[in-house]
């Protein structure tokens, strides 16, 4: 869920221009936010599975310290999206494991 | 190879005081980040800042922040962004990537201002989707813009979870609880009264017992805490909440100064291993600075002094200052340091801060 109006920030103007590719659904976000802020306000908090037991994860820092959400995005894996800024036609995967390298197209 | 008179290693409230500092003095700086936009850690924090007016107290950090970013460019600081650097070689190469690509400048002085990063806390459903830093809700909510749950328990009640907890407001969620191990508020009584007067429950000597859930947070259990910090049987309450945040402290970045090679010392108080320096700032290698959370968890405030310290400390040493002005320069800026290293908190950093300095003077280990 975005936070459009806020007490000390204001309105937040920016508009819905870019749309992602999330695992095949079209999802919309904006150009230049990280890509786990756009998940995260389409409501999306899997990113990737653990390697052995298959579990999920998803932003735990934010910052690009944890590598916890990383995905594959546009066939690379172990991409930090909290750190990836969204382009528009972005592909994005949840990532199973340490994820695959696979030629987009 | 390209070279710099001064490279500075993190972008954020210390690393740009420092670079200011530096331009300033007449010397030629090069600022490298990894990330895509300067101010580090600054511009969550929309909060107005402590202190007295000589810190800018009152003033909302990522204000403050805008005024860094706009003094390094009235004053031709080099910045490199998207430049996460990799390694210290020896005579102070930088190896960094950009683009994918490796690269590599060559400075005479260098200043650590790499920060810190948030503590994990181990409990059965830690790893679950939705439970997460408290920094990086804050992220997410004043920076992003968008809300990480809905119904939010916070862990910790130092300054961080205090303030966060009330951002978490302000960005709409539902802040259901707020739990602290200790029998006392961590941070300051102003922030708890604040978030207590929103109707936030506050429960003292309680711990997280677990978090549950399928796929990402569908509750947490917590329990009470007795005078060992053991839980109490029968005590345990189930919390319907989306979202864990995790509050429990810092620890500085240093993993560049330990590839550099600095000597360090272990202060609990301080975050952990934090590099041995001096009141210049500078480590056990000589022309290698630190500054900011790296040299012991403090606040935006503190570290931009100690970046200033840095800086003209650095400028000294090239000759840019001579050593008298670079005195009374440096007192000032200790002076608004001791200042802000006062009341119960402060004063225990401050202590242990002049501990650490005296180990580079021969002192004893900190123990």
């Amino acid at each position: 869920m975005r936070v459009k109006h806020h007490p000390i920030l204001g309105e937040d103007r920016r508009k819905e221009d870019a749309t992602i590719i999330v695992d095949g659904r079209k999802i919309k976000a904006i150009a230049g936010e990280p890509i786990a802020a756009a998940l995260m306000a389409a409501g999306i908090r899997v990113f990737r599975k653990t390697p052995k037991k298959n579990q999920p994860r998803g932003v735990f820092c934010a910052i690009g310290r944890c590598t916890d959400c990383v995905m594959t995005v546009n066939g690379i894996p172990n991409v930090r999206t909290c750190v990836t800024p969204v382009e528009d036609g972005m592909v994005i995967e949840t990532q199973n494991g340490l994820g695959k390298w696979r030629e987009i197209r | 190879m390209k070279k710099t008179q001064v490279a500075i290693i993190g972008a954020g409230p210390a690393g740009l005081a420092a670079a200011i500092e530096i331009a300033r003095a007449g010397g030629e700086v090069t600022l490298l980040d990894e990330n895509h936009k300067p101010g580090g850690q600054l511009f969550k924090q929309i909060h107005k800042f402590f202190g007295s007016g000589e810190h800018r107290a009152g003033i909302r950090g990522f204000k403050i922040g805008e005024q860094l970013l706009e003094d390094t460019e009235k004053l031709g600081v080099n910045v490199l962004l998207d430049s996460p650097v990799y390694s210290i070689f020896e005579d102070f190469v930088i190896g960094y990537t950009h683009d994918g690509r490796e690269k590599a400048i060559q400075a005479e002085r260098i200043i650590l201002a790499t920060g810190a990063s948030e503590n994990a806390l181990a409990f059965p459903g830690c790893t679950l989707p939705g439970v997460m830093g408290a920094g990086a809700a804050q992220t997410m909510i004043n920076v992003h813009r968008v809300l990480p749950g809905k119904k939010i328990i916070m862990v910790g009640s130092g300054n961080v979870g205090l303030i966060v907890s009330y951002q978490l407001l302000q960005a709409g969620a539902d802040v259901v609880a707020l739990i602290e191990a200790a029998p006392e508020i961590g941070g300051y009584g102003v922030h708890a009264s604040k978030i207590r007067r929103a109707g936030v429950a506050i429960y003292t000597s309680h711990t997280i017992q677990e978090v549950i859930g399928e796929d990402s947070v569908e509750g947490a259990v917590i329990v009470g805490l007795d005078e060992e910090w053991r839980p109490i049987k029968g005590t345990e309450k189930f919390i319907e909440v989306d979202t864990v945040c995790i509050a429990v402290g810092l620890s500085p970045l240093a993993e560049l100064a330990w590839l550099a090679g600095c000597e360090f010392a272990f202060v609990p108080s301080l975050g952990g291993h934090i590099p041995k320096h001096d009141r210049n700032m500078e480590t056990t290698i000589k022309g290698l600075y630190v500054a900011g959370d790296l040299t012991g968890i403090e606040e935006a405030s503190s570290a931009m002094e100690e970046g200033r310290l840095a800086g003209i400390a650095c400028a000294e040493s090239l000759g840019l200052y001579s050593e008298e002005k670079a005195r009374h320069l440096k007192e000032k800026v200790w002076a608004r340091l001791d200042a802000l290293r006062t009341g119960p908190f402060g004063e225990r950093r401050r202590d242990a801060k002049r501990k650490l300095m005296d180990l580079m003077e021969g002192g004893a280990d900190i123990g």
